[in-house]
Formats: structure tokens, C-alpha cells, sequence
């Protein structure tokens, strides 16, 4: 057995809060420089071109990419042969964003009830998603969910009989009645099969791909290829203003299903698509 | 940190000369509070520039704006002329008024901007298409809808030169404030005619 302090995985979640919420990354800087040299709209290049300036000024002066620093959302694959230790793992965690939230001057952007909704004022609790796998590591995923492209996702329980069409229809539609609303170009994650709650969660895993990466089961990859053109071909734009580059990648995760059921879930990232991770 | 920096492209960073230009559009500087006048002369695809106070709400502070006019209470701003921008900003490191002010998605205030409207409120500042209720009263009482860029909240902060909270201080992040403003870049997305952007 290997131990690993819940403090050391909390300081490790805290330098990824800190690292996505000022950096976009160099594959999402790429991907929007590509659609920038792609863009046909004139408004659209002036969007890009605003999205590039951002993501210089952030960097630059310490500042968050987006007002919206997002809910964390955390992914955890921890080694069969790791024992945790130093106290409650999900409290640590839920700590270390209070602590990011606060040193780092990010958004408090939860609210306890969704009904009576009171400011946490700290912007915890995270979205903790816990997977025993084999090992001796404790792999970490981060990711900065904005509301706004939260709000655009989707989910369908579709049957059979729908096929990859209905699947496609499906996701296309999505996105283009989001239009603005997720910050397009946007990021989309689709969890094919599974059932209900494991197509929402692949959808949203395979958002932590590294951006542009095929999806490694080529059938996944194929209809990662056909989404991406459809969506571009839809002419929604950047921030919904008409334009070439609706999104900026697609993923696909499959998951084995039900002989009655094709869940799809379609789970949006807007452009600021922000996750670290790192392996400890 | 310092070479992904300067991966991107480089230019000057001081309010007014970062701000990029709308290719091919006239531009509007808008110095609230506005006119009928120039509310109704603002077309779609304009270009605008704010320069002056425009006051931040969003979800929770604009329930709470249309509670007190129904209850006939007055509200803590005033509307005529106002520009509304829906935005909830990060609070702003060191020297900084905020870190992040990007516009919200608007939608979601669909359901009380025709009761502000209605109150003389004359411009609102979002992301996303307004509903067939909104423009609508845009129509009727002389309003119009501009669009900032979504997720540009590092640039659109270095607009917003003081703040202050007006009201509902406890909803943190959702409270109403009083923002100032230099040259603030938006977009004439729907304007007092009906005409929009948006390809609904």
C-alpha cells in the first residue's frame, strides 16, 4: 500500500483551480486562433479577436479568464493500492476550494438551495466524482464549470431505433438552439449510451480530454468528425453573431447500453474551457 | 505562466486601446442616461462605446427589483435612461476594481426586463437572444438590446474604473452596483424596431 495525504490531494486541486482560472491553455489558444483564421464572418473575427485579447490580458495581469470561475467539478481515479489518510477526503477538497476561491479572488458561485438559494460565499462544495481503479497514484481532474453552458445541456433518453441519425439530430439541435447562450465556439462532450445518469457523466469526462484528441474507439472517432462539421455547418458563430466556427472540438464517450435504450446526453463547454490535471 | 503570455498576440493594454473594432459598423458612444432619441436611432449592428454609469444586476437582484415595484416600494437606482448590465463580477485582486465583469446570458432575465422596461430602463448589456415578451417592449417603450462578448470578462474589466454597491449587498456576487465605465464595447444586437442579429 502507498498513503497519500488528503491534504496533498487538496493542495494539488488547489494549484489546478489556480492554473485553469488565469491560463487558457495552449491547445484551446490554438484552437481559437485556428477559428480565427477560418472565420468568415466579420463579426465573428472581431469576437475571436476580443477572445485572444482576453486570454493575453488574463494571463498577463492576474486576472480570471471569465467572471464566471465556475463550479468545480472534480474528477478523482484513485489507486486500489493508496491508502488516504489525514482525515475526510471530500472536506479537504471542498477546503481547498474555499481556499482557491479566496486567495485567487474567484466568484462565489454557489448557492446552498437551489430554492431558497443563499450564497455559500465560498464557492464550495465541489462536484466530487470519485473512481476506484488499479495503482498505486491518485490521478486528479479539474474543471471550472461555467452556469451559462451548463444551463444549454442536454439529455435524451432516444431508443433504438433513432440510430446514429437521431443521435447526430440530436446534438446538432442542441447546439444551435443554445446559439449565444454557452459562449460558442464551444466545447461539446457527448456520452453515447450507458443509462441516464452514466451518459451525463461520460458527456461530461470527456470533457477533460485533451482538447482535439479523438475519442480512441474509432466509431466514436467517426462521429466525433461528422458532429463537428454538422455543428459548424449550422452557422451559429462565435457568441451566436453568425460565423464558420461554432465549435472549437467535439467528444464522443461511448458506454455499452440497454437493449431498449440510446441515451445521449450532450453536456456544453464554452470557450473558455477551463481543467487541469495532475497525478500524484 | 510568462511564455504561454507571450504565445498570444501582443498589444497595448491600457483602457481605449485595447478595445477592438467591429469590422465595418459605425460606433456609437452612449452616455447614459439615454434619450428616446438616441435609443430609437441605434440600429442593429451598431457598434457602441459606454462611457458613464451603468449599473450591474442580475437573476437574484432583478427578482428582487420587480418584488419592490410590485409591492409599489421604489427601487434603489434610477431607471429611466438607465443602462442595465447583467453581470456578476469577480472581486478584483490587488489594484484592480474587479478581475473579471463579462456579460451574463440575458435570457434568463427575460421574465422581469419588461416590467424595467416599462420603467423608462433604456438599454440592457448581455450575451444571447431576448424573448418575442422583451423585444416587444422594447418596441413599445423605446429599449434596446446590446451584446458584450461572452467570456472576454479579463478585457471587459479593465472598462469598469470605480463600483460601488447600491443594494442587496448580502447577495455577494449578485448585487446591485453602481459601475463606471470607459469606453465599455458592446454590439446593437436587437434594436427599438425589432431588428436583431440573432437567427432565431
Amino acid at each position: 500500500m502507498r498513503t497519500v495525504s488528503v491534504r496533498a490531494v487538496a493542495d494539488a486541486l488547489y494549484d489546478c483551480i489556480g492554473r485553469a482560472s488565469f491560463n487558457l491553455g495552449e491547445r484551446e489558444t490554438a484552437a481559437l486562433e485556428a477559428a480565427r483564421r477560418t472565420e468568415t464572418s466579420p463579426t465573428g473575427r472581431a469576437v475571436l479577436d476580443q477572445l485572444l485579447e482576453n486570454a493575453r490580458i488574463a494571463c498577463q495581469e492576474r486576472r480570471p479568464l471569465c467572471q464566471d470561475t465556475g463550479l468545480a467539478v472534480v474528477f478523482l481515479d484513485i489507486g486500489q493500492q493508496v491508502t488516504l489518510d489525514g482525515g475526510d477526503l471530500v472536506a479537504a477538497i471542498n477546503d481547498a476550494v474555499a481556499r482557491a476561491c479566496r486567495d485567487f479572488h474567484l466568484r462565489t458561485s454557489v448557492v446552498a438551495h437551489p430554492l431558497d438559494r443563499r450564497n455559500t460565499g465560498d464557492n464550495s462544495p465541489a462536484v466530487v466524482h470519485v473512481r476506484l481503479v488499479p495503482g498505486d497514484r491518485v490521478r486528479l481532474r479539474f474543471a471550472a464549470k461555467g452556469g451559462g453552458c451548463e444551463n444549454m445541456s442536454r439529455l435524451a433518453m432516444l431508443t433504438p431505433s433513432a440510430g446514429r441519425a437521431g443521435v447526430v439530430e440530436f446534438v446538432v439541435r442542441t447546439v444551435r438552439e443554445a446559439l449565444a447562450n454557452p459562449c460558442p465556439p464551444v466545447v461539446v462532450g457527448v456520452g453515447l449510451g450507458g443509462n441516464f445518469e452514466m451518459a451525463a457523466l461520460a458527456a461530461k469526462e470527456s470533457l477533460l480530454r485533451p482538447l482535439g484528441d479523438a475519442a480512441a474507439d474509432p466509431r466514436d472517432a467517426d462521429l466525433e468528425r461528422e458532429l463537428f462539421a454538422a455543428i459548424n455547418a449550422t452557422g451559429v458563430g462565435p457568441m451566436g453573431l453568425g460565423g464558420a466556427n461554432t465549435a472549437l472540438a467535439v467528444h464522443v464517450a461511448s458506454l455499452p447500453c440497454h437493449i431498449a435504450a440510446l441515451p445521449v446526453a450532450v453536456n456544453l463547454d464554452c470557450h473558455s474551457h477551463r481543467h487541469a490535471e495532475t497525478v500524484l | 505562466m510568462g511564455l504561454r503570455c507571450n504565445r498570444l498576440r501582443a498589444s497595448s493594454c491600457h483602457p481605449g486601446s485595447h478595445l477592438l473594432l467591429y469590422e465595418a459598423m459605425g460606433t456609437v458612444t452612449l452616455h447614459p442616461p439615454l434619450s428616446k432619441d438616441v435609443v430609437r436611432g441605434l440600429v442593429a449592428g451598431d457598434e457602441v462605446r459606454i462611457t458613464g454609469t451603468v449599473y450591474a444586476a442580475r437573476d437574484a437582484a432583478h427578482a428582487r427589483m420587480v418584488k419592490a415595484l410590485e409591492a409599489g416600494q421604489p427601487l434603489p437606482l434610477p431607471l429611466p435612461g438607465a443602462i442595465l448590465y447583467y453581470v456578476g463580477p469577480t472581486p478584483g485582486g490587488p489594484g484592480q476594481v474587479f478581475g473579471a465583469a463579462g456579460p451574463t446570458t440575458a435570457g434568463r432575465m427575460d421574465r422581469y426586463a419588461p416590467t424595467l422596461i416599462e420603467q423608462g430602463l433604456a438599454a440592457m448589456v448581455g450575451k444571447g437572444d431576448r424573448s418575442g415578451e422583451v423585444v416587444e417592449a422594447m418596441k413599445r417603450c423605446g429599449a434596446v438590446y446590446l451584446a458584450a462578448t461572452g467570456g472576454a470578462g479579463a478585457l471587459l474589466a479593465k472598462c469598469i474604473t470605480a463600483q460601488r454597491v447600491l443594494a442587496y449587498e448580502e447577495l455577494g456576487p449578485e448585487a446591485l452596483r453602481e459601475l463606471t465605465v470607459t469606453d465599455f464595447p458592446a454590439l446593437v444586437a436587437i434594436d427599438s424596431h425589432g431588428r436583431s442579429l440573432y437567427r432565431r
